[in-house]
């Protein structure tokens, strides 16, 4: 049975399973492959998009549970130029960069409910979010930059 | 281009350690073939359009150290353009016209410092020759400036870009006879430059293997025995193809026979590929994947079995004597005091953020593959090979991966792609699981390491014995665990050995971010520490004085390059550089003035590896139930006269000290000859919590500039293994922590 989606604000009617994660239908179905596989289980966070403006794991929600609209990295901004995006560009955090996506789109979830951010507050909102490579301190330094720079939600 | 085939193959040991030449020469051998490397130009490298835009194209494949970023840099600079003016192109794999396209080791600064300048400079003088002939001028009356070639006398002057159609139509000069700039009128080396590809990243465009799309694209997954090597004997097959989206389901002979040494590469693994609509259908059918299995011999093997038979090969005679000087059996026994340990590691796996993967497309007697590989050639050879075509019916496009490690190094994910492309005759898209990408990985082998050292009434070092129990069938050792001859601190006690003993392992194994280096420095630095405590001595002021011994002549060779040229002897520690980090770190962090509290503790360690010298101090915090916090940790290193791309370099301090710190809490083992292991759950990285506030110094000298892949990370282990030693007074010889009562907070 078809299901209807907005992702970025754009109505979409997809021909899946309700069971099919949500990771799956975006990157497959829809072709956005900003949010990443990373482990399946919801332990790594690569796979983080926003749904009605909370940070979920993509690769462990149905996509027939989604009624509330989806944000994902492609629509955080309608220029590119989210002031988070900004300050991850500014301090070139990525390394390998794979983790990126959903490390901005759980900064932007935290950035929207607590605007300046202190480091305890980053730690808790970020540690669902691994990287492998180690650009830790360097996130933690382009979210205090964006919160400088009035981040709260997508701007999209 | 001055590096011949001889040199090439120096650097390969350069680039792997002493030990890693096993390694990492095989590879480059096979990508070198018979002939010598190609005359690099500046047409292959460089492309300037007429409105000035300058394209640099990518030779090495990008899996985030910025190879990117850096190796162009290297042309632009001796170019003479503006970075904003230039685009950076991935380059296709063609070792003909870029010569050896290759990221690990640690290699790709110190073997594209030279040549990659060359190239750059060399197309500067083609801009200048062309506008020279243009005008009727003399060459030497031209310069360059931001993209121009200027002409003072007449005050003429010419835009690259109307310059190029008639560069390129130039012979390209002799590279090694090119003036190269002096390093003070850089204005693109040395100041950081943002990847190239963080704009796509951070707004989430397809970019990875894993973002690869093509029309009518299949999807596969593979589902492999739990034991290595395991084959089918029968399966449900029929049913699988009745379920939703399955187009085709294969069955993977393999050609790996179980023994007791695993080559490097060692073929297919058996399996069953289900290829389907979608890879979450493709993956739904595996759960219904119904296998009978010949789990073959491999399923004998345990880490109960691998420690009890390390204890049996420790208390008895070793195996071989790696390098031996002075009697050490005789300086010990007349030593005043003699401490003995024994420590142990893991096998770790690589996780790389991005499980493996690749994309393959077989039509019409030719293949075209989306590698991500770091040894792209190799994976040509070996898919050609396996799948018996020729590598010139192949092409193959270097895609950005989500981290290598020394992961995609090895390319079996590859192979299985383009073997099921040309089953199936369509394109397809292979992606492992995080569980295959576990159960399968070739691992960092584990080792159990026998130490003995003695103290004289001084408290001076007087000899040390080294006894490494490591895998392997007694003449190879398991990739990637080996121990080379230079393994510090060989040459500096009075007297010296190291033995190795094997026992069999049928597994793969591999390299990993600093192989080898990420454990022995592990040792080698805390079994140093605890020598210190028992001298009753500082530690930092222990190794300086081991650091001052005057050490037997060198056997295998000369020292690196002094001044700017690539490094062009073996890989050979040099004392002043060693001591000289030592000292930055202990000025940084404090070191004299350290305060001494209970739970709380500072650790220092040093090492050399991959032509990098690094030394790190950790501050720990350890609560009464045995949890451990890094609270901050300084780093300082030399790797030569120049930082090419200060933020990127920095970037890979951090990095290696993150990940040193996991692997302090990473173990894989094995029951029935089954990994225990699945997922982040229970191999762990850390995390954001967990990451301390971190320090980068840098020691500049008068070294040819080398890599920052590797030699930031080893140091990390010991000292935070050091520091809670001087917060606890417990000695942590197992690792992971947990096996030593510890864990992280």
């Amino acid at each position: 049975m078809p299901l209807k989606l907005t992702v970025n604000n754009v109505v979409k009617t997809v021909d899946v399973p309700p069971d099919t994660p949500l990771l799956w239908v975006l990157r497959d179905v829809l072709d956005l492959k900003g949010a990443k596989f990373g482990c399946g289980m919801g332990v790594c966070g690569a796979c983080t998009v926003l749904v009605g403006g909370h940070a979920v794991r993509s690769c462990m929600t149905h996509v027939g549970s989604v009624t509330d609209p989806i944000t994902t990295i492609e629509g955080l901004s309608e220029d590119e130029r989210h002031p988070v995006q900004l300050a991850w560009e500014a301090l070139d955090v990525p390394q390998c960069g794979y983790c990126q996506s959903g490390q901005i789109m759980s900064a932007t979830a935290l950035l929207a409910r607590t605007p300046h951010p202190t480091d305890a507050e980053i730690d808790t909102a970020m540690s669902g979010n691994l990287c492998r490579c180690g650009t830790y301190p360097r996130i933690r330094e382009a979210i205090h930059q964006a919160a400088q720079a009035g981040a709260t939600a997508p701007t999209k | 281009m001055q590096m011949n085939r001889r040199s090439f193959l120096q650097m390969s040991a350069l680039a792997g350690g002493g030990f890693a030449l096993s390694l990492y020469s095989s590879p480059l051998a096979a990508a070198q073939g018979a002939t010598a490397p190609p005359d690099l130009t500046p047409q292959a490298f460089i492309h300037i359009a007429p409105d000035g835009v300058v394209t640099i194209m990518a030779r090495a494949s990008e899996s985030g150290q910025g190879m990117r970023n850096m190796l162009p840099m290297l042309i632009a600079e001796e170019l003479d353009v503006d970075w904003k003016d230039v685009r950076v192109q991935q380059a296709e794999l063609n070792e003909k016209i870029y010569g050896h396209q290759f990221s690990g080791g640690s290699a790709n600064t110190p073997q594209g410092w030279e040549p990659m300048r060359r190239v750059g400079a060399a197309g500067r003088q083609l801009l200048i020759a062309a506008a020279a002939e243009t005008w009727g001028v003399p060459v030497a009356e031209c310069t360059t400036q931001s993209g121009r070639v200027l002409h003072a006398a007449s005050g003429r002057s010419a835009s690259y870009g109307q310059l190029a159609s008639k560069a390129a139509a130039l012979p390209a000069p002799a590279l090694s006879s090119i003036q190269l700039k002096d390093p003070k009128d850089y204005r693109i080396i040395g100041h950081s430059q943002p990847g190239v590809d963080t704009h796509a990243i951070v707004t989430g465009k397809p970019l990875y293997g894993i973002d690869v799309q093509l029309p009518g694209m299949l999807y596969a997954s593979i589902e492999k025995a739990p034991v290595f090597a395991g084959k089918v004997k029968s399966a449900n097959i029929e049913r699988i193809k009745t379920l939703p989206g399955v187009r085709h389901v294969l069955v993977i002979d393999g050609g790996i026979t179980p023994a007791a040494f695993t080559p490097w590469e060692p073929g297919m693994e058996p399996g069953i590929a289900i290829v389907a609509d979608t890879w979450w259908q493709a993956q739904q059918a595996r759960k219904q994947l119904k296998v009978d299995w010949d789990l073959g011999p491999a399923a004998s093997q345990s880490s109960e079995g691998f420690n009890n038979r390390a204890k049996e090969l420790l208390a008895a005679p070793p195996a071989t004597t790696v390098r031996k000087y002075g009697d050490v059996d005789a300086a010990l026994k007349s030593s005043a005091k003699v401490v003995e340990a024994t420590y142990q590691f893991p096998f770790i796996a690589h996780v790389t953020m991005e499980p493996q993967g690749a994309t393959a497309h077989w039509k019409d007697g030719k293949l075209e593959m989306w590698s991500t590989s770091t040894l792209p050639a190799d994976g040509r050879a070996l898919v050609a090979k396996t799948l018996g075509i020729q590598e010139s019916d192949i092409t193959t496009h270097m895609v950005r991966s989500g981290g290598s490690f020394g992961r995609r190094l090895q390319n079996d994910y590859l192979v299985e792609a383009a073997w099921i492309s040309k089953q199936i005759d369509a394109p397809v898209k292979l992606l492992w699981s995080r569980e295959d990408d576990i159960a399968h990985d070739p691992f960092r082998p584990g080792a159990t390491v026998g130490l003995k050292g003695g103290l004289d009434a001084q408290g001076k070092l007087t000899a040390w014995r080294h006894h490494f129990v490591t895998f392997g069938d007694g003449k190879h050792a398991t990739s990637g665990g080996g121990m080379g001859q230079d393994s510090y601190p060989a040459g500096f006690p009075p007297a010296y050995a190291l033995y190795t003993s094997m026992q069999p392992l049928m597994l793969r194994t591999g390299a990993l971010r600093a192989p080898g280096d990420n454990a022995y420095c592990w040792v080698a630095q805390s079994f140093l520490d605890e020598m210190a405590a028992a001298a009753g001595r500082d530690p930092l002021e222990f190794q300086l004085e081991l650091l001052g011994n005057t050490r037997p002549p060198w056997t295998s060779g000369e020292h690196d390059a002094v001044g700017d040229h690539e490094p062009t002897g073996p890989s050979v520690l040099i004392p002043e550089r060693f001591k000289g980090v030592l000292e930055l770190v202990a000025e940084k962090s404090g070191w004299a003035h350290r305060p001494k509290e209970p739970g709380r503790g500072m650790g220092i360690a040093v090492w050399f590896c991959h032509l990098g010298y690094f030394a790190e101090v950790a501050d720990v915090s350890v609560d009464s139930a045995n949890r451990v916090t890094v609270n901050r940790v300084w780093a300082a290193g030399d790797v030569g006269s120049q930082i090419i791309n200060p933020r990127a370099a920095e970037s890979m301090g951090y990095g290696g000290v993150i990940e040193g710190m996991s692997h302090l809490g990473q173990e894989i083992t094995l029951v029935d000859g089954k990994i225990q292991q699945s997922n982040f759950h229970n191999h762990p990285l850390m995390r954001m919590r967990q990451a301390p506030k971190i320090e980068v110094y840098w020691r500049k000298t008068d070294y040819a500039p080398t890599g920052l892949g590797e030699p930031t990370l080893p140091p990390i282990l010991p000292a935070v293994g050091n520091a809670i030693f001087a917060a606890t007074g417990k000695r942590i010889r197992t690792i992971p922590l947990s096996n030593s009562g510890f864990s992280w907070a």
